[in-house]
C-alpha cells in the first residue's frame, strides 16, 4: 500500500501540533517513534481519517482522503485501528464486537459475521473468552480481541496506537507476538510504540517524530544504528539507559 | 462474658467483605421493622387513637377508582416526559441557538421553583386561556413538564458520561453518525440511564399527589375527600402511605436490580 503525506500540519487552538509533515513510500511495517507530546497520536488519527489536517493532505494508493464528514465512514471501515485501551464496544461481548461492524458496515451476514468472529476468537486464543464483555477480560486478552475486530473486514492497513503501553509486562510481550505474527502474514500496519526491540525488529521502517516534526524517517535497522540527528541520538540513548 | 457479647453483637454486623447471608439479613431487616411499627404504636396509644377502617365498606369504589387515576396520570406522564426529556436533552446541544437557549431556560425554570406553582400558575393562567379544561388532561400535561426537566438532566448526564473512547472507536470501525448513535450511544445510555430513569418513575407517581390540588381526583384526593366527610384522619393517611408504598417499592427494587447489572456490565 501506498501512502503519501503531503505538508501535514496540525494545530488546536493556535499550538502547532504537526508540522509540515512529509512522506512518500510503500508502507509494509511502519513503527512511529518520538518522545511524548511529539504529536504521533494526532499523525496516526490524521491517516487514519479520525481528525482532520489543518493543512496538507493524505493519498492512499495514488487517490486523496476526503474528510468530508459523509465520505470519512467509507474510507475509516477499510482501515482497522487499535487504541490503547478500552477501544472495545462494553456494553457487547468479546464476539459481538467483532461481528456488529462486520454486519453493519460491511454487510455481512449475521450468521456469516459470527462464523468469522468465532475464528478469529480461535485464532488469537480467546475460545474461552467469546462472550465475555470487556470488563472482564485481562488487558491483553482485551488489545487481542480489539486486534481480532481491527483485521476481521481484511482491511488495508491496520493502525495500532501504542496497544500495549497500558499493559503488564507480562502481557505486552503476548500482544506484540500477535502483531508480529500478523506482519508475517502480510497485513500492513503503522504501530506508535515505545517498545524500541519490537520497532527495531518486527518492524521494517522507522519513523521518529520530534517535537511535532518529522526528523527522520528510513529503515529501522539503519536508524538504530545510524540515527543521524543528535535527537534521535538522545532518544535511543535515553530508552537504553534503564535497559537490564 | 466479653465473648458472649462478641457472638450477640456479631449477629448485628455485616462481614467486612461480601454479601450479607441471606438468614441474618431477612432477620436483621425484620428487627427494623418491629421496631419502626412498635414507635408508631406507642406515639399512637399516647394520643389514644383507635383505628376504625369501617369507611372502606362504603368508600371500597372510591379510593380503588383514584388508585386507578393515580396509575393513569403517572403513566401518561411518564411516557410524555421521556420524550419531552429526550428532546430537551438533544435540543441542549443543538447547534441553533433559540433552540439550544429555550431548552436551558426550560429546565432552569422548572427544576428551580416547586411543583405546586407550577401546578397554580400553569392551571390558572395557561388552562384557562388555552381553553384546557379537562383535569385529567390538564395534570397529565403539568406533571409530563414538570419531570421532563428532570428527565432531560438523566439523559444528559448519560450522555456526558459516556467514554469519548467508545465514539471514537466508533468512528474508526466506520460507524456512520446514525449507526454509532443506534448500535453505540443509545444502547450504552440506557443501561446507564435506567436506574436513574426507573427511581424517576416513583417520583412521578408521588408527585401526582400534588395534582389533588386542582381536584384531579387521584388517589390522595379521594381519601382527603373521604377524610373530610368521615374524620378518619389517621386512617385515611395511613392507608395513602401505604398505597403509595405498594407503588413505589416495586419501582425502587428494580431501579436497584437495574443498577447492579449496570455495575456488572462495567466492572468485574
Ligand atoms: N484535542 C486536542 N486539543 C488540544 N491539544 C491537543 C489535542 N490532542 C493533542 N493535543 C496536543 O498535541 C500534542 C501532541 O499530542 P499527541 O497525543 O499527538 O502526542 P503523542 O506523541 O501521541 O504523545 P504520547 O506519547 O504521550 O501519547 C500534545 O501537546 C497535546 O497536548
Ligand atoms: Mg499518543
Amino acid at each position: 500500500m501506498h501512502l503519501r503525506l503531503e505538508n501535514i500540519s496540525k494545530h488546536f487552538n493556535g499550538t502547532e501540533v504537526l508540522r509540515q509533515v512529509c512522506l512518500a513510500d510503500e508502507i509494509g511495517k511502519l513503527a512511529i517513534v518520538g518522545p511524548s507530546g511529539s504529536g504521533k497520536t494526532t499523525l496516526l488519527r490524521i491517516i487514519g481519517g479520525l481528525l482532520q489536517p489543518s493543512e496538507g493532505h493524505v493519498f492512499v494508493d495514488g487517490s486523496r482522503v476526503d474528510y468530508s464528514e459523509n465520505k470519512l465512514p467509507h474510507y475509516r471501515a477499510g482501515l482497522g485501528y487499535v487504541f490503547q485501551q478500552n477501544g472495545l464496544f462494553h456494553h457487547l461481548s468479546a464476539r459481538k464486537n467483532i461481528a456488529l461492524p462486520l454486519q453493519v458496515v460491511h454487510g455481512v451476514s449475521e450468521e456469516e459475521s459470527l462464523e468469522r468472529a468465532q475464528l478469529l476468537l480461535e485464532r488469537f486464543g480467546l475460545v474461552h473468552e467469546g462472550d465475555k464483555l470487556p470488563a472482564q477480560l485481562s488487558g491483553g486478552q482485551q488489545q487481542r480481541a480489539a486486534l481480532a475486530r481491527a483485521i476481521a473486514a481484511s482491511p488495508k492497513l491496520v493502525l495500532l496506537d501504542e496497544p500495549t503501553s497500558a499493559l503488564d509486562p507480562e502481557y505486552t510481550n503476548e500482544v506484540l507476538d500477535v502483531i508480529n505474527d500478523l506482519g508475517k502474514t502480510g497485513i500492513r500496519f503503522i504501530i506508535v510504540t515505545h517498545e524500541m526491540g519490537f520497532a527495531r525488529h518486527a518492524c521494517d521502517n522507522l519513523l521518529f517524530l520530534y517535537g511535532g516534526e518529522l526528523l527522520e524517517y528510513g529503515t529501522s535497522s539503519a536508524l538504530f544504528e545510524n540515527p543521524r540527528t543528535l535527537q534521535l541520538q538522545r532518544f535511543l540513548s535515553k530508552l537504553l539507559e534503564w535497559r537490564v | 462474658m466479653v465473648e458472649r457479647l462478641k457472638y450477640i453483637a456479631g449477629f448485628f454486623l455485616a462481614p467486612k467483605a461480601g454479601p450479607v447471608p441471606h438468614l441474618k439479613g431477612a432477620l436483621n431487616y425484620l428487627l427494623v421493622c418491629v421496631i419502626i411499627i412498635f414507635l408508631f404504636w406507642l406515639s399512637l396509644s399516647a394520643i389514644s387513637v383507635t383505628f376504625n377502617f369501617s369507611f372502606l365498606d362504603f368508600y371500597g369504589k372510591r379510593i380503588w377508582d383514584g388508585f386507578v387515576l393515580t396509575i393513569q396520570l403517572s403513566a401518561s406522564s411518564l411516557i410524555i416526559s421521556l420524550i419531552l426529556g429526550a428532546l430537551v436533552a438533544a435540543g441542549q446541544s443543538t447547534r441553533i441557538l433559540p433552540l439550544r437557549y429555550l431548552c436551558d431556560v426550560y429546565v432552569k425554570i422548572i427544576r428551580g421553583t416547586p411543583l405546586i406553582v407550577q401546578i397554580y400558575l400553569f392551571f390558572y393562567i395557561i388552562g384557562t386561556a388555552w381553553g384546557i379544561d379537562n383535569r385529567f388532561i390538564a395534570g397529565v400535561f403539568i406533571l409530563s413538564i414538570f419531570e421532563g426537566a428532570y428527565i432531560a438532566e438523566i439523559i444528559r448526564g448519560g450522555y456526558l458520561s459516556l467514554d469519548s473512547t467508545q465514539l471514537e472507536a466508533a468512528c474508526s470501525v466506520g460507524f456512520t453518525k446514525k449507526q454509532t448513535l443506534r448500535y453505540v450511544v443509545l444502547p450504552q445510555m440506557i443501561t446507564r440511564t435506567l436506574p436513574a430513569l426507573t427511581g424517576q418513575f416513583a417520583n412521578v407517581i408521588k408527585d401526582s399527589s400534588l395534582l389533588s390540588i386542582i381536584a384531579v381526583i387521584e388517589m390522595t384526593q379521594a381519601l382527603r375527600e373521604i377524610s373530610a366527610t368521615t374524620f378518619q384522619l389517621f386512617e385515611c393517611y395511613l392507608l395513602l402511605g401505604a398505597l403509595y408504598l405498594c407503588l413505589t417499592l416495586p419501582i425502587t427494587f428494580a431501579s436497584r436490580l437495574f443498577e447492579k447489572r449496570f455495575n456488572y456490565a462495567l466492572k468485574t
